[in-house]
């Protein structure tokens, strides 16, 4: 669990609002999605295809592929690579994905 | 499909000098960075962190201010966000952008892809609050974010001890750093210490951060002979055994920061099948390279860690040579010429390397932190054990593209990058073979997973 | 009676040949330039089909496929083999009238596992296919395994058999030596009384120096693996008029192959993947499950394959050697053939009639008859 040395509201940083899950996230405009996640107290993002085991990010430099989420409809973006933006949406993967048509 | 004199992947150290380099030379470069801003790993979100107390991160990062600065020249044709998925040995590369397919084509290429943090295969290092030393950084740089609990720092290298002393600026409460460099190596890092004062600045930073860490009073526990992460969905604490005592020692912690230094990133380097070799010094695989850094594929060069580890001042001093190889390659300057001003950059080079042996051996990480047991994960992606290496190896695989077949191992969402080093050295050891006669995964494209809809509209595009 | 032997290649076919030898008691070394199962045989499709075989071919898949359903008492493992059927699809309605007439050959030669089904069999059998495709031809019993670990069963089985395998070696010469050969490779020489030429893509160069060239080209088709997705499919699926094959395995991910080629760098003795080539399965991927579209694909690869002019292999004894046997030039679609090719060489080196049909198969046939 992580926490900001000065929340971004103190410093007069841009602050943008995204949707995880069912929950509402604030971060720091700039973040990464893996970075506002672990400071707003989420630490699983995702749970494996092979065993359902919980993950969350590992490496953060897009390396290990730990925190794949949903952005938008996009599945297995990882989190680490991709901004927030304001209203975005982003939700955990559950094992295999199941795409419709 | 556009052809560019020059492409360089990454704007780490060598990315940004080689591009910096070839513009002076009149050659206009495409850069291609993964990430939003300039910098790569080492100097990240340098011009938008909101640590602005530059004493945290101290002045080694703050020194990538000039580099960033020169990539900003409008002649250079610099693209953020933009990731690769392939490269062909005609140097075709096809590009991703807001989702968007690419492909363009380089008379040379630079990659400068720099390194990765090596694998530190521990029970339980799946587990969501374990996480990297580089990660951990990472957060600091670009959000400003610190461990909110007491933190475990756990392995060995300059790294590990560079981000103690940003936390212990920065008020993070350390719970402990469980350094597991073996007490002997100490000594035997001490024949490399002539070579070492060559570069002595960097050996006093050193010793600096031991020293700062001591005076703050940080628990730092040295010879750590084995490490688990425990907790159930989640960690919960970290054990851990000294060398001559058998008993575990816990701490709880909801974060654990591993590190054992960092090895170079061949992703793309291995899916062009350059030539590489197993550099036993550095324990890792990197690709054989001439005097100005190319590779045995015409128009190829690897510039920085990418190359073998070398560290970021030397990896922008390999940025200028493979700057002036790009010059050379693309006759704006002639082999005389070239070689008289590469003259100088060599002369540094070689006195800013002369550390790296020392570092090699100081923290060369012991066999047991590089191959998992039995019950401990080598793929992360895929979930396979270090026992199921084995038994594949019993079963008659010589290398990691038999095993890959039977387990899958390496061929998960990472794409073999987590796993890759460690397989290669599991089947060494199980068959006792060289990690050279083992061999690593035949890597291919796509580099990063892309979805048949956009692979289809790239080759309309292509 | 026990003689030596020497099998060129250890592919599917090579170590088929090396099992079935050893057991007659022939004294065999495979020797390979690489290691078993390094090209075609271990990074192949994976498709275990007697759909859509060349006539000649059909005794033969028959057969093979008797021996797929008793892997395990063969080699002591299955191989992977699921035998979940194979459909190929219709796009339309010139398709179906191919699919027809391909039914009707077949049985007028006297088999029938082939079936054509209609749309809403189609449908009921392939809930996620496209709509519009009309129908399709169905081979039940047909499927898939996993290839590298077919090799390894088939090269272990051979192995406490008695037969000796050498990787790494690559043949550079040949010679006669007495009644036989003598073969190098490196430093190294090999003498056999028998030689064997299971070489694959390499098999060209070693008819060139045995005095039969064939016509055989190298091929590499590539092929395709998504993330574990979700399960959808169970059965085999091709299209009639263009390359492809698709499956899902037990894991989710999804292999889509079909015979759209890759660049072939022999010197190199690699196939790299052209993804320009791959885009255009991508595309019939997508017209026939239209959500595959948001798939990832994780890995491309190729093999390297030995095509034949007329797209059927050689097997059979060679035109200029009494003791010199060919099992080559599948041209991409051996694999399923492979438990028999141990049988028919097997047959041959003892002097006996194959009980199987080979006479399509000599490499007689590209030799053009001398003017009378």
């Amino acid at each position: 669990m992580f926490k900001r040395l000065s929340p971004p509201e103190a410093t007069n940083e841009a602050v943008v609002t995204f949707h995880f899950d069912e929950q509402t996230v604030t971060a720091r405009l700039g973040d990464t999605v893996a970075a506002a996640l672990l400071t707003s107290g989420i630490s699983i993002c995702r749970s494996t295809p092979v065993s359902n085991a919980p993950r969350a990010p590992y490496c953060m430099m897009g390396v290990c592929f730990e925190c794949l989420v949903e952005v938008d409809g996009n599945p297995n973006v990882q989190a680490c690579q991709v901004e927030v933006r304001d209203g975005m949406h982003v939700h955990t993967q559950q094992g295999a994905r199941r795409l419709t048509s | 499909m556009i052809t560019h004199d020059l492409v360089i992947l990454g704007t780490g150290p060598a990315g940004m000098a080689a591009a910096t380099t070839a513009l002076e030379y009149g050659i206009t470069p495409v850069v291609i960075d993964e990430q939003p801003a300039a910098g790569g790993q080492i100097y990240r979100a340098l011009e938008s962190t909101p640590v602005r107390d530059r004493r945290i991160l101290g002045e080694d990062y703050w020194s990538g201010e000039s580099l960033i600065k020169g990539l900003k020249d409008p002649q250079i044709d610099y693209r953020p966000a933009t990731t690769v998925w392939q490269l062909t040995r005609q140097r075709e590369i096809g590009l991703l952008h807001d989702d968007k397919a690419e492909m363009i084509c380089a008379r040379h290429i630079i990659l400068a892809t720099g390194a990765m943090e090596r694998p530190m295969p521990i029970p339980g290092w799946t587990l969501p609050g374990v996480m990297t030393a580089g990660s951990g950084q990472i957060l600091l740089k670009s959000a400003g974010a610190v461990p909110q609990a007491p933190v475990v720092l756990a392995g060995c290298g300059p790294l590990l001890l560079l981000l103690a002393t940003q936390y212990l600026r920065a008020g993070v409460e350390i719970a402990a750093i469980l350094d597991t460099t073996p007490r002997n190596r100490y000594r035997a890092a001490l024949k490399h210490t002539p070579g070492a004062l060559r570069n002595a600045s960097t050996l006093l930073k050193g010793v600096g951060l031991l020293r700062e860490l001591r005076r703050a009073g940080v628990r730092h526990i040295k010879g750590v002979s084995a490490l688990r992460a425990e907790g159930s969905g989640q960690l919960e604490r970290v054990l851990w055994k000294q060398q001559g005592d058998d008993n575990w020692q816990t701490l709880e912690t909801p974060t654990l920061l591993l590190h054992q230094g960092v090895i170079p990133n061949t992703q793309i380097t291995r899916a062009v099948d350059c030539h590489h070799e197993w550099d036993e010094q550095q324990l890792s695989w990197r690709p054989r390279l001439d005097e100005w850094l190319s590779t045995d594929i015409p128009g190829i060069a690897v510039a920085g860690d990418g190359g073998g580890i070398v560290g970021a001042k030397a990896a922008a001093m390999q940025g200028q040579l493979a700057g002036l190889g790009a010059a050379l390659a693309l006759d704006k300057l002639t082999l005389a010429n070239s070689t008289e001003r590469a003259q100088p950059i060599r002369k540094a080079l070689a006195r800013d390397t002369a550390i790296r042996p020392f570092l090699d051996v100081l923290y060369r990480p012991a066999k047991q932190w590089r191959l998992p047991d039995d019950d401990t994960l080598a793929c992360r992606c895929e979930e396979v054990t270090g026992g199921e290496i084995r038994r594949m190896a019993e079963m008659g695989c010589r290398g990691p593209n038999q095993t890959k077949s039977f387990t899958r191992c390496g061929m998960g969402p990472c794409q073999g990058r987590m796993c890759g080093i460690t397989v290669s050295e599991l089947l060494a050891d199980a068959n006792q073979q060289s990690v050279e006669e083992t061999g690593y995964y035949r890597l291919r494209p796509p580099f990063k997973p892309i979805t048949l809809g956009q692979l289809a509209k790239a080759a309309e595009e292509g | 009676m026990s003689r030596r032997v020497v099998v060129v290649g250890a592919g599917f076919h090579g170590c088929s040949a090396a099992l079935r030898l050893s057991n007659q008691g022939y004294e065999v070394t495979v020797i390979d330039k690489a290691y078993a199962g390094r090209h075609a045989s271990g990074v192949n499709a994976g498709g275990v089909r007697r759909l859509g075989r060349h006539p000649a071919e059909i005794p033969l898949a028959i057969a093979a496929w008797e021996r797929w359903q008793n892997m395990t008492s063969i080699v002591g493992d299955d191989c992977g083999f699921r035998p979940v059927g194979q459909i190929k699809v219709a796009e339309n309605n010139n398709d179906m009238a191919i699919l027809n007439e391909r039914e009707r050959q077949v049985q007028n030669l006297g088999y029938h596992h082939e079936k054509l089904i209609n749309r809403d069999e189609l449908r009921k059998r392939l809930p996620a296919l496209a709509g519009h495709c009309p129908g399709g031809l169905a081979c039940d019993g047909d499927g898939f395994a996993n290839p590298y670990r077919t090799v390894t069963a088939w090269r272990r089985e051979a192995e406490r058999q008695g037969a000796c395998f050498r990787e790494g070696i690559e043949i550079t010469d040949i010679e006669p030596k007495g009644n036989g050969w003598r073969l190098s490779g490196g430093e190294e020489h090999f003498d056999a009384d028998l030689l064997v030429n299971c070489a694959g893509a390499w098999s060209g160069e070693l008819c060139k120096w045995l005095g039969e060239p064939v016509p055989l080209t190298a091929e590499a088709p590539m092929l395709m693996i998504t993330e574990r997705l979700s399960p959808f499919l169970g059965t085999v699926v091709g299209a009639t008029s263009r390359p492809l094959s698709f499956k899902q395995f037990e894991n989710g991910t999804v292999l889509i192959g079909g015979g759209v080629c890759g660049v072939v760098d022999i010197a190199r003795h690699v196939a790299e993947t052209r993804l320009g080539g791959l885009a255009e399965n991508a595309d019939t991927v997508v017209s026939l499950f239209p959500f595959m579209k948001e798939a990832r694909i994780m890995r491309t690869w190729a093999g390297v394959e030995a095509v034949m002019q007329d797209h059927i292999p050689v097997i059979g004894l060679s035109s200029q050697h009494d003791n010199v046997i060919h099992a080559f030039g599948f041209s991409a679609h051996g694999y399923q053939l492979g438990p028999i090719t141990g049988e028919i060489v097997a047959d041959l080196a003892m002097e006996r009639e194959p009980k199987l049909p080979i006479t399509p198969f000599s490499i007689q046939r590209f030799q053009t008859p001398c003017p009378e």
